[in-house]
């Protein structure tokens, strides 16, 4: 996904860009290097990019695709699913604390911030999703989405996708949020985070950070996308066709937004959040 | 017919604003106020038909106020001569801040005035619940640029403050409206028709209306704790036209209240809305005697003594049986005097050039006929005989004490000593003693006549009610449903 | 179906002028949702399309798309101001508040059940939500003009209702109603420019001179 991403903002700015697959080439240049550890930080440090990477693997395990039920599903599974999330954020800003920087502590303080503004509208978005199909698990959920939910409830999940979508850019630290691109120290929120990991630590965060990416485009899609003609194969396509999709989207919306004031980002967050109450008072009237 | 009541102070307002001979639109003003008491003195005789499909009528609750508003527009009229051509193109010191000041155009004052008159008659002909409205919101808008006459930031701030308060208040009114067309049904929206009709008025629905309607239109009544806009547009604006707002409009607000109490009370829902008239009657008396009390500003303190008496007009109506009629009385009362007080306010205003009640002694020995005015005055406004308003406070008073409200009474009792303290102190204080600074003078007598004119008729009134204004009022009262 | 999408639209722009903070484009999101009222005017009279009905919902759009967003701009840009909202309540809350008022106009809309059925559900509850908003407007900013705007929400929020439910309001009335408010936004707008004159700003905040 990254390397779609990072074309379709190379085609807007008149670039050539780099390889579709240069987030492969990258991970295995930093799995060959060796890491250097700061003598001011503990076991936290060299253990948050390893739980991090493993948080969201079995996150990914949760996550449906196209209709089909994940590997693991069972009831309320996407609380469990916003607490993984959680819990890889968690280390994440913990080894930041850790190397005792004040530089990532900003980062880290910033990222709680809007994660904590962005992490009701996730779950209120999947609650509302929820009361719509009746089911408590992802998959179920996933699974019960047709192109009938939408002639229904049509308005209710365009506001649930549009907050979703939000949360997305919001979480994984995409324009208007935070730009991946940027090393000023004013204007970073993840990037400063991760500035003293290296090696296959920096390796396993960044693939981390890839595999989020596909977890809420893969939520996003099967909001948007309900195809259930009954082929897997066809539906499974479809569902790749849209994570495509949605990253020509965030690509998109990169190139042609700045990134915006600090303080606006929390209005963003409410806004969102109050776009998904919206939802949820028409779901439950 | 009763068309012309409404169109001859519409049409010759609009053709004021393009007439430049200042001495003709005055003229012009003098008589379309004597036109229009001269018809309203005719509807007294022969009332006439119903017209425009039942929703222009002058039923007796009509012509009791279209007649108030009439003959306090000709008094105003008369003030208002003598008042422009003094006021005229004049750059004057402000007496508070000191800064220069100037005046609206005469053209854009006296054009407004009578589009005032023409939206006031309006309010009083409308039957039907929608035109009511449009023709309250078209007095609002009508009377703003009015209080805006004197060119100064205080004025500006009253206006805008009018302007949005009572805007918000009739808005809610409107949706009062929505709210009984949705009670109504099928049933066209005219009085007339929802009172014989009530039976079938959808109940929950006509409680919701009946409070918006009381909120909005208890807006622009001046019913606390919404008056918030009322002391300062009455005391920022000229006298001629705090005369007006306090008497005539202040009642239009009123009739808008009342009738909707009419349709609750024929739809079963009287108990109701009777109780909230008598909760927000007292509560704006006391918040009236609260802001009373060592009022340093004597046209303030006008102004709040109109919240309290609208206050009793609340009471009044809310009480039922005797009060209604005593309501109604009140309403003719006090309109009179507090349009007198507001006049002798303008000439204290004028000699004096200050609006602080501490800066005015001597008033009887500067203005002689404006002093006793003004002592009169008090002694009216608070209730002492031999004026009239002793006698409808007290017939307020026995409805209270006949339908066994004795705390209701009590309450209505000591809030008025209280606003009687307050007032005598600082009005009497005005009159008496001798002032160092200003002589005595003499007075026009287009500023003293009609305050003098509308004194006598209250004076007369506490003596004496002439049997056609019984008439009226018994018919009015029982078109309110005194049960 | 077409007419909750427009319902939710106008939500969106409420709430979308709670959290905004230019004048300008508050003014202009307005007038859009003066447009999508009168839509929804037509919409909901399918039926039994007269020319009064369309007389009053193509007058009124013009009314409330073009002419009040003219008439305030024009107030705005000769006051030469600041074109930001200052207000009591910053953004966030103002969301908050939204939300709150959502679910309070929503639960208000349950307890008032129409007699006669109107073709969407949603209608009572987002024209009390309008009128909530247009309030917490008119008290939470300091400015003059978001005052004015907060009084045309509300007007927004009435006529919802109006629309939705009274098909039986004469063609006068509503013609008077529409001119009512023409006139009012007129002669605020004047006072704007007056006040904007006085005082070389428009912050009610400062029209504080007269009290006791």
């Amino acid at each position: 996904m990254l390397g779609v991403i990072n074309r379709t903002k190379a085609w807007f700015a008149g670039r050539c860009g780099q390889p579709l697959l240069q987030a492969y080439y990258d991970l295995y240049k930093l799995l060959a290097k060796g890491a250097v550890y700061s003598r001011t930080t503990t076991w936290v440090f060299r253990a948050g990019p390893m739980v991090g990477l493993s948080a969201v693997l079995v996150g990914m395990t949760l996550v449906p695709l196209g209709g089909k039920p994940a590997p693991l599903a069972f009831a309320g599974d996407f609380i469990l699913l916003a607490y993984l999330l959680g819990l890889m954020r968690f280390f994440t800003v913990a080894a930041a604390l850790d190397t005792g920087s004040s530089f990532e502590a900003m980062g880290a303080s910033r990222e709680v911030t809007f994660s904590a503004l962005a992490e009701p509208a996730l779950l209120l978005g999947l609650a509302v999703v929820a009361r719509q199909t009746g089911r408590f698990s992802l998959s179920g959920m996933y699974g019960g989405m047709a192109l009938e939910t939408w002639r229904q409830a049509g308005p209710v999940l365009a506001l649930v996708a549009a907050a979703l979508m939000v949360v997305l850019l919001s979480e994984n630290a995409r324009l208007p949020i935070d730009d991946p691109n940027t090393h000023l120290e004013l204007t970073m929120i993840h990037e400063v985070m991760v500035l003293d990991h290296s090696g296959p630590d920096l390796a396993f965060i960044f693939y981390g950070s890839a595999l989020k990416l596909w977890v809420f485009a893969a939520l996003l899609v099967g909001l948007v996308l309900p195809l259930r003609t009954g082929h897997a194969w066809l539906d499974v396509g479809a569902a790749l066709g849209g994570i495509f999709a949605v990253a020509v989207a965030v690509g998109a919306v990169e190139s042609c937004m700045a990134r915006l004031r600090l303080v606006r980002v929390p209005q963003l967050l409410v806004g969102a959040a109050a776009l998904v109450a919206l939802a949820l008072i028409l779901t439950l009237r | 017919m009763v068309l012309i009541l409404v169109l001859i102070p519409a049409v010759i307002g609009g053709v004021a604003f393009l007439v430049r001979n200042d001495p003709l639109r005055r003229a012009m003003l003098v008589a379309t106020a004597v036109t229009h008491a001269g018809l309203t003195a005719a509807c007294w005789v022969h009332r006439p038909a119903a017209t425009a499909g039942g929703w222009l009528v002058l039923d007796a609750a009509g012509l009791l106020f279209l007649s108030i508003t009439s003959a306090l527009f000709l008094a105003a009229a008369v003030y208002a001569v003598a008042y422009l051509r003094r006021e005229h193109d004049h750059v004057t010191r402000d007496a508070v801040e000191g800064f220069l000041f100037s005046n609206a155009p005469e053209a854009t004052f006296t054009g407004c005035l009578l589009l005032f008159l023409a939206a006031m008659t309006l309010v009083t002909l409308s039957q039907h619940v929608g035109l009511l409205w449009v023709a309250v919101e078209a007095t609002t808008l009508a009377s703003a640029p009015l209080i805006y006459f004197h060119r100064h930031h205080r004025s500006l701030e009253a206006t805008w403050k009018y302007l949005l308060i009572c805007s918000v208040g009739i808005a809610l009114a409107l949706l009062g409206n929505f709210f009984l067309a949705v009670a109504a049904g099928s049933t066209p929206l005219v009085f007339g028709e929802l009172v014989a009709r009530a039976g079938q008025l959808n109940v929950p629905w006509l409680k919701a209306a009946f409070l918006l309607v009381l909120v909005g239109y208890g807006t622009k009544m001046g019913l606390a704790p919404l008056h918030t806009w009322l002391p300062d547009a009455h005391s920022e604006s000229p006298p001629v036209i705090s005369a007006l707002l306090s008497g005539a409009l202040l009642n239009c607000a009123f009739l808008g209240i009342i009738r909707m109490q009419q349709v609750c009370a024929a739809g079963g829902l009287g108990d109701f809305s009777r109780t909230l008239l008598v909760g927000f009657g007292l509560i704006s008396m006391a918040v009236s005697a609260v802001f009373i009390v060592g009022q340093t500003d004597f046209k303030r303190l006008l102004a709040y003594s109109s919240v309290e008496h609208m206050g009793i007009l609340a009471l009044g109506v809310g009480l039922g049986g005797a009060g209604v009629f005593g309501a109604m009385l009140h309403a003719v009362n006090h309109s009179l005097t507090k349009a007198m007080l507001f006049l002798v306010a303008g000439n204290i205003l004028g000699a004096y050039g200050t609006k602080s009640a501490a800066d005015v002694q001597g008033a009887l020995r500067v203005l002689p006929v404006s002093g006793v005015l003004w002592v009169a005055g008090l002694l009216a406004i608070t209730g002492s005989p031999p004026f009239g308003l002793f006698l409808s406070e007290f017939t307020i008073l026995k409805a209270a004490l006949d339908a066994g409200r004795i705390g209701v009474a009590v309450t209505y009792l000591a809030l008025l000593a209280v606003i009687f303290v307050g007032m005598a102190t600082i009005m009497l204080r005005m009159a008496q003693g001798v002032s160092l600074r200003i002589a005595p003078r003499r007075e026009s007598w287009t500023a003293v006549v009609p305050p003098a004119a509308l004194a006598t008729v209250v004076l007369v009134l506490g003596i004496y009610l002439p049997g056609q204004l019984t008439h009226l009022l018994r018919e009015t009262a029982h078109l309110l449903g005194d049960l | 179906m077409t007419l909750n999408v427009i319902l939710i639209l106008v939500v969106l722009i409420n709430l979308r002028v709670l959290g905004a903070s230019r004048i300008e484009a508050s003014v202009r999101i307005v007038a859009l949702q003066g447009i999508l009222l009168g839509l929804l005017a037509v919409l909901e009279h399918y039926g039994d399309l007269t020319v009064s009905v369309w007389m009053v919902a193509v007058g009124g759009a013009v009314l409330k798309g073009v002419v009040f967003p003219w008439l305030l701009l024009r107030a705005v840009r000769s006051t030469d101001v600041k074109r930001e909202f200052e207000p009591f309540v910053g953004p966030i809350a103002s969301l908050l508040f939204g939300v709150a008022a959502l679910g309070v106009s929503f639960s208000l809309a349950r307890r008032l059940p129409l007699p006669q059925a109107a073709h969407s559900s949603l209608l009572v509850a987002v024209a009390l939500f309008s009128i909530l908003v247009g309030l917490f407007l008119i008290v939470a900013r300091k400015k003059a003009i978001s005052q004015v705007l907060g009084f045309l929400v509300m007007e927004n929020g009435i006529y919802t209702f109006g629309v939705g439910l009274v098909r039986q309001s004469p063609l006068l009335v509503e013609l008077g109603v529409m001119l009512d408010v023409f006139v009012a936004v007129f002669v605020m707008g004047i006072a704007l420019f007056h006040i904007s004159r006085e005082f070389d700003h428009i912050n009610t905040q400062e029209l504080t001179t007269l009290k006791d």
